[in-house]
């Protein structure tokens, strides 16, 4: 409401979007057609480069862009940050939710069972209740301000949690297969593997950056045309063609 | 401010805290609704999960830690709500704001009083468990308490900060176990699985990966709620 009224009107088309996309689709055709096939696991290991770089985006990326941006809005109280920490949370939300669903689909044929309570896998769950919360938080504050606050606060918190949960849900015995990159000593995975993986990990994180901005534009819009919320609006067209009030 | 009342010297935090605290449990004490209220909650689940499991499959002894301490997060979340419910009415929390208090001070009181909410429920429930649930608690009594204490206070602590944001919002109560639970995680597992080591008659020592973990988490979020509660009251 009180931010710049430049409506930045651009229909054209969003580049970086566009380009984010084409290269998860690249390393998606990169992963099934010029990538070796596990040799154990087959055709389903290839979920794997789908399902650990969201996990990493969504957890650490994720948590982390919200926790800062949250620390920065108490400090200086500019309403952009609580934008982006909002925009941070739906986008994460999404890969998290990747995250969730391609792990029972490559367990399931592997393990031989959907859901096995698996350290990672329950971490990633309850961090998305986090999220979920945090969205269902905003929608019961009308304020923006004091909305901007809780926010910022329980993102804070939500990035304080991470260590936590990851240590108590390691503790259990865990069937997640071992870290084969991100680990002390050289990375196990064959070369060609390990290649893909890059690329996979590079594309998804422009993907992350690309669908924020996005979220991000589309916040700012909708505070210069004086709503909060774009859901509430949209509905309010379609639903009500002529709004009450 | 200016009032003719006599010019007093300002409180220190931890008076004017425990000054908030024996006023939350003046209020529990005469009233008595909540703590009535969570600790027949807490009777009545513990009579519940015994039916609700195959005894015959399950032993009490390994049914009892999970029960315990699902228990005393249910039943600490209706202490925790009621602990900014009581402000709401008349707007009582703008006369605690208004007054020469430390935001902190607010904080860690209203936490005092809720860890004194918590706890009582627990010495009343903790021997009721090991009555229905036959256990042999006597070896264990100490230690048993000292988790107890360790994970009320991480409950505590996160709770009383949610609860103040809760009571704030449209959805108030419902609110609150929303945004509490995911981080009740690492105090509940943890609580839960030192209860069953130590029941299991295992020693102390194997518990205490899973203690370590709840002084760290009590340490940051005792730390953390209370820093980040002066944000929550802002008006």
């Amino acid at each position: 409401m009180t931010s710049t009224p430049r409506a930045e009107h651009r229909p054209g088309i969003d580049w970086f979007l566009t380009g984010s996309v084409l290269a998860v689709v690249g390393v998606f055709i990169r992963a099934i057609f010029f990538t070796p096939v596990e040799a154990r696991q087959g055709a389903a290991q290839k979920i794997f480069y789908v399902h650990a770089p969201s996990a990493f985006i969504g957890l650490y990326v994720g948590f982390g862009i919200v926790a800062i941006v949250g620390a920065l809005y108490l400090w200086l109280r500019d309403e952009r940050l609580d934008r982006v920490g909002a925009a941070a949370v739906e986008v994460a939300l999404v890969f998290l939710t990747v995250v969730l669903l391609t792990g029972p689909l490559w367990g399931k044929p592997v393990w031989g069972t959907w859901w096995a309570w698996e350290a990672r896998l329950t971490l990633t769950l309850f961090m998305w209740f986090v999220f979920v919360g945090y969205l269902i938080l905003r929608g019961a504050i009308d304020d923006p301000e004091a909305r901007a606050r809780y926010s910022a606060v329980l993102g804070i918190l939500g990035g304080l949690l991470v260590p936590f949960v990851h240590l108590s849900v390691y503790l259990f015995r865990t069937l997640h297969p071992m870290p084969i990159v991100l680990k002390p000593g050289r990375p196990s995975l064959p070369g060609d593997m390990l290649a893909t993986f890059g690329m996979a990990m590079v594309a998804f994180t422009l993907l992350f950056f690309a669908l924020l901005r996005a979220r991000y534009r589309l916040a700012m819009a909708a505070d210069a045309l004086g709503t909060d919320d774009v859901a509430e609006r949209t509905t309010m067209r379609t639903l009500r063609p002529e709004p009450v009030r | 401010m200016s009032s003719t009342a006599p010019q007093r010297a300002p409180l220190g935090m931890m008076a004017a805290a425990v000054l908030i605290a024996r006023k939350d449990l003046a209020i529990e004490f005469r009233t008595r609704s909540a703590f009535a209220a969570a600790l027949v909650f807490a009777l009545v689940a513990i009579v519940i999960f015994y039916f609700a499991w195959d005894v015959t499959a399950v032993s009490a002894t390994d049914l009892a830690p999970g029960v315990l301490w699902v228990i005393f997060t249910f039943s600490g979340l209706l202490g925790l709500h009621r602990s900014f419910a009581v402000e709401e009415t008349d707007r009582a929390l703008d006369a605690l704001l208004a007054s020469p208090i430390d935001r902190e001070s607010i904080f860690l009181g209203k936490a005092f009083a809720n860890l004194v909410f918590v706890l009582g429920v627990q010495a009343i429930a903790i021997p009721a468990v090991a009555l229905f649930y036959n256990l042999p608690l006597t070896n264990v009594a100490l230690p048993l308490a000292a988790i107890a204490v360790l994970a009320a206070i991480g409950l505590v602590a996160v709770g009383t900060l949610f609860s103040a944001m809760a009571s704030n919002t449209r959805l108030a109560e419902l609110l609150l176990p929303v945004l509490t639970l995911p981080f009740f995680v690492p105090v509940v597992l943890p609580a839960a699985q030192s209860t069953a080591r130590l029941l299991a008659g295992r020693p102390v020592a194997e518990a205490m990966v899973w203690l370590r973990i709840l002084i760290a988490f009590d340490i940051v979020f005792v730390v953390a709620c209370a820093l980040a509660f002066p944000f929550t009251l802002e008006d």
